[in-house]
């Protein structure tokens, strides 16, 4: 497959792995923000090829993991909703909330159905007119666009029986917010490739400017990450912190404006309250006043019970990099993926389900 | 017993997880079945059930189809039904013989489509050379069963000096597997709603009864055989390393796989490794028998992609590793639940 | 936090492209990414193509790995 199997050539991967070997001979703690780095560290097992000098802590970078207790239990009410049928991607349907998950919900004889984009919960609304489709809007700028333009393209179809719940959130204050914690002590970042194949590589600038914190927009595959690893090596050695594009083919510094103006069609920011980090001011997208009548927190009355957060659930220190997976004493034990308690064993992408699947 | 506090634990319902073939499934099948049904016969849980019955040995297994699409490129329910049960059996070895066909047909159904399905059974029944003897016929009110749900059962008889059972690993044997996986499995997932992709691909569906017989002929040397079919390869290998007590290492880039199939699972954000197959087996064969059994495989229309794709090993114990394009190698792990495409 | 792989487009109508990945196709929307060609690679994510892939910079890409090859190698 073109654009992908290049960049996962074994015989690539030796030389860069010397290269930083050779290289990084001081401590170097880096943070992979996106959850979609996390996979693919551990699924191509780069973490053990890495000298130890290297530290990648993994951040929250994982859409599914940072939704609050408070919105899944949202997306639980919505499913409850008579006469309506809830459309998500399939990383929310195993997500705990207080009390249930989706596919219990489902399991219950409640009509919730994966799709793959929200163009297919538009479409369903189109099939069912009778029917009310909620889509559970989760995701961070790579999928915030294409929300935004099936919002819009509801509008202008005159549906009235599509909605959106969003629980969208954006990235760069987020991050600041992560460093002014102070919790963790880190030299760089390996910055999300898709984010920033929307938002560009500006909005980062202030890692290097205000923290002296170097970064680098990494892709995916094997060999860009690698190469984003050596990228940060290289910066930290010539003590200019700055924020690179490693994932060239693909992200421009200006991101992808046509996208970014959609955004902002359909979306304002807001509030958002993040796992493990809290409110964050500005780094919530709600629907626009025009958008009103499609936007399920309006939309309906929801009776959601009171928020109850797991006792002994860590997923807030992991997904800030305070601890690592298994230094939560539930990990592996009470939480595995087969029955977990957080959201960072259930998604995908969280750290605790990618460090328990792939092991070391 | 872990402690459990959480949603999925206070379970008193079934989620469709517990069918998917994955960790859930063999929870439910080890601690709820096996644990009240409890006998020498059942307990080695393999595939088929392996009977002594007037100085012979028999294997016995059953199967039930609930698939939606009922008609997919490749086949059918119908076809699925007849090439699980005969593939069953002769995972234990056995020549399969007989086969049961019991069908629950929800009112309504078009009695065409239906007469599709038993013309599929009788042509993938009698090219296998087994006969459908014994049957039944349920209906029930609309929305009682999706459409139409089938369950075989077949009996086999397995010949002398044949000794196959998912304990029989042994540090040293290869592990065959017989041609591309995953296709079945895109191949479904292909006509689902909200999922739609063109595809050219079909389910791989097909019996394997005479292409067991061809590596028995081979070498009896042959320890396991299994068809991974629900829960991928991935489950497959992770079940055989259980019951041997060995460790199974894997070269992911000897992994046969289809160009649509990798395309399919890049685009959905799926494993290959823990979509259903319905026409591959994997074979566990003592290394002086694997290259002999490998070009035997490879003359066979249902193995002309045959592999050898790793290695048992006494550690680690009852894991899975697979070494990666890369060359590093990580834990090859039981899949959770069903495989959900996924945007993160 | 992003699954979105490069695809191939074989054909665009209005809004909406026909993209190919190791021969499996699906229609995207390219509401995001209008100046899309036909021919051209873009980065497809939950239904839409979120950016069109630079051939160019991928081929630099290629070029730095193949370049940092050990002085030893032979």
């Amino acid at each position: 497959m073109k654009f992908i199997d290049e960049y996962r050539d074994g015989e690539k991967a030796r030389p860069i792995l010397e290269e930083i070997h050779r290289l990084a001979k001081e401590p170097l703690r880096l943070m992979e923000v996106c959850g979609t780095h996390t996979v693919s560290i551990a699924r191509y097992g780069l973490r053990q090829a890495l000298p130890e000098t290297i530290e990648l802590i993994s951040g929250p970078g994982c859409p599914v993991c940072v939704t609050s207790n408070r919105d899944l239990d949202k997306a639980i009410s919505l499913a409850r909703v008579p006469g309506a049928a809830v459309a998500t991607f399939g990383d929310m349907m195993r997500v705990p909330a207080s009390e249930s998950t989706l596919a219990l919900e489902r399991a219950n004889g409640r009509d919730v159905r994966v799709v793959y984009s929200p163009l297919d919960g538009l479409k369903m609304a189109e099939q069912v007119p009778q029917m009310k489709i909620i889509f559970l809007g989760v995701g961070f700028e790579t999928t915030a666009p294409a929300v935004a333009a099936t919002a819009l393209e509801a509008r202008n179809r005159g549906l009235k029986n599509f909605f959106i719940f969003s629980a969208h959130k954006t990235v760069p204050k987020a991050l600041k917010a992560l460093l002014d914690l102070g919790g963790t002590k880190l030299d760089g970042f390996i910055l999300p490739g898709h984010v920033s194949a929307i938002i560009g590589s500006h909005p980062y600038e202030f890692l290097a400017a205000e923290y002296g914190l170097a970064g680098v927009i990494s892709g995916f595959e094997p060999l860009d990450i690698l190469q984003s690893v050596l990228m940060l090596v290289r910066q930290r050695k010539s003590g200019r912190p700055r924020v690179e594009i490693q994932y060239k083919r693909g992200v421009k510094p200006v991101g992808n404006p046509r996208a970014l103006e959609v955004m902002g069609q359909a979306f304002e920011p807001a509030d958002a309250e993040w796992r493990g980090l809290g409110r964050i001011a500005g780094t919530g997208l709600a629907f626009r006043e025009e958008l009103a009548e499609l936007d399920a927190s309006r939309a309906f009355e929801l009776k959601v019970p009171a928020t109850k957060e797991t006792k002994g659930c860590r997923c807030g220190e992991v997904l800030c990099g305070l601890i690592r997976p298994e230094g939560c004493a539930l990990f592996a034990k009470a939480c595995t993926p087969d029955n977990p308690v957080g959201p960072c064993m259930v998604s995908f992408e969280g750290s605790c389900a990618a460090a328990y699947k792939y092991g070391s | 017993m872990n402690q459990r506090s959480t949603v999925s634990s206070s379970l008193e319902k079934i989620l469709l997880a517990h069918g998917s073939g994955g960790e859930l499934s063999h929870e439910l099948v080890t601690s709820l079945f096996v644990k009240a049904f409890r006998n020498p016969i059942l307990d080695p849980l393999d595939d088929g059930a392996v009977l002594r019955i007037g100085g012979k040995r028999w294997a016995f297994t059953t199967d039930s189809y609930v698939v939606t699409p009922i008609f997919f490129p490749g086949g059918d329910i119908g076809k699925l039904a007849i090439c699980g049960t005969i593939n069953d059996l002769s995972m234990s070895g056995a020549k399969p013989l007989y086969l049961s066909a019991g069908f629950i047909i929800e009112e309504g159904f078009s009695l065409s489509d239906l007469q599709a399905i038993v013309a599929s059974m009788q042509e993938t029944a009698s090219a296998a050379g087994v006969k459908i003897v014994t049957g039944d016929t349920k209906v029930v009110n609309r929305g009682g069963a999706d459409g139409i749900f089938i369950n075989t059962a077949g009996i086999g008889a397995i010949p002398e000096g044949v000794n196959i059972s998912g304990r029989n690993a042994r540090p040293g044997d290869r592990v065959l597997l017989s041609g591309t996986i995953g296709d079945h499995g895109v191949a479904i997932l292909s006509l689902r709603e909200g999922l739609q992709f063109f595809t050219t691909l079909e389910s791989d569906c097909a019996p394997l009864n005479q292409l067991v017989v061809e590596m028995l002929e081979v070498s009896k040397d042959i320890h396991c055989l299994r068809d991974p079919t629900r829960g991928g390869l991935s489950s497959t290998l992770n079940e055989l390393a259980r019951q041997s007590g060995v460790g199974i290492w894997v070269e992911e880039n000897r992994i046969p796989i289809k160009e649509q199939v990798q395309g399919a699972c890049e685009l959905l954000g799926l494993d290959p490794l823990i979509l259903a197959n319905e026409g591959k087996l994997v074979a566990i064969v003592a290394e002086e028998a694997a290259e002999m059994v490998l070009q035997r495989m490879q003359a066979h229309p249902f193995g002309r992609e045959a592999a050898i794709i790793g290695e048992v090993r006494e550690e680690p114990i009852e894991k899975v590793v697979l070494r990666t394009r890369l060359g590093l190698t990580r834990i090859m792990d039981m899949v959770v639940g069903e495989p959900l495409p996924r945007i993160c | 936090m992003c699954v979105a792989i490069p695809a191939r487009v074989k054909s665009i109508k209005g809004l909406i492209a026909e993209v190919e990945i190791g021969g499996v196709s699906r229609p995207v929307s390219v509401q995001l990414t209008p100046e899309v060609q036909k021919g051209g690679y873009v980065l497809v994510h939950a239904g839409f193509a979120i950016q069109i892939i630079d051939e160019q910079e991928a081929r630099e890409t290629l070029k730095f790995f193949e370049e940092l090859v050990a002085p030893q190698e032979g």
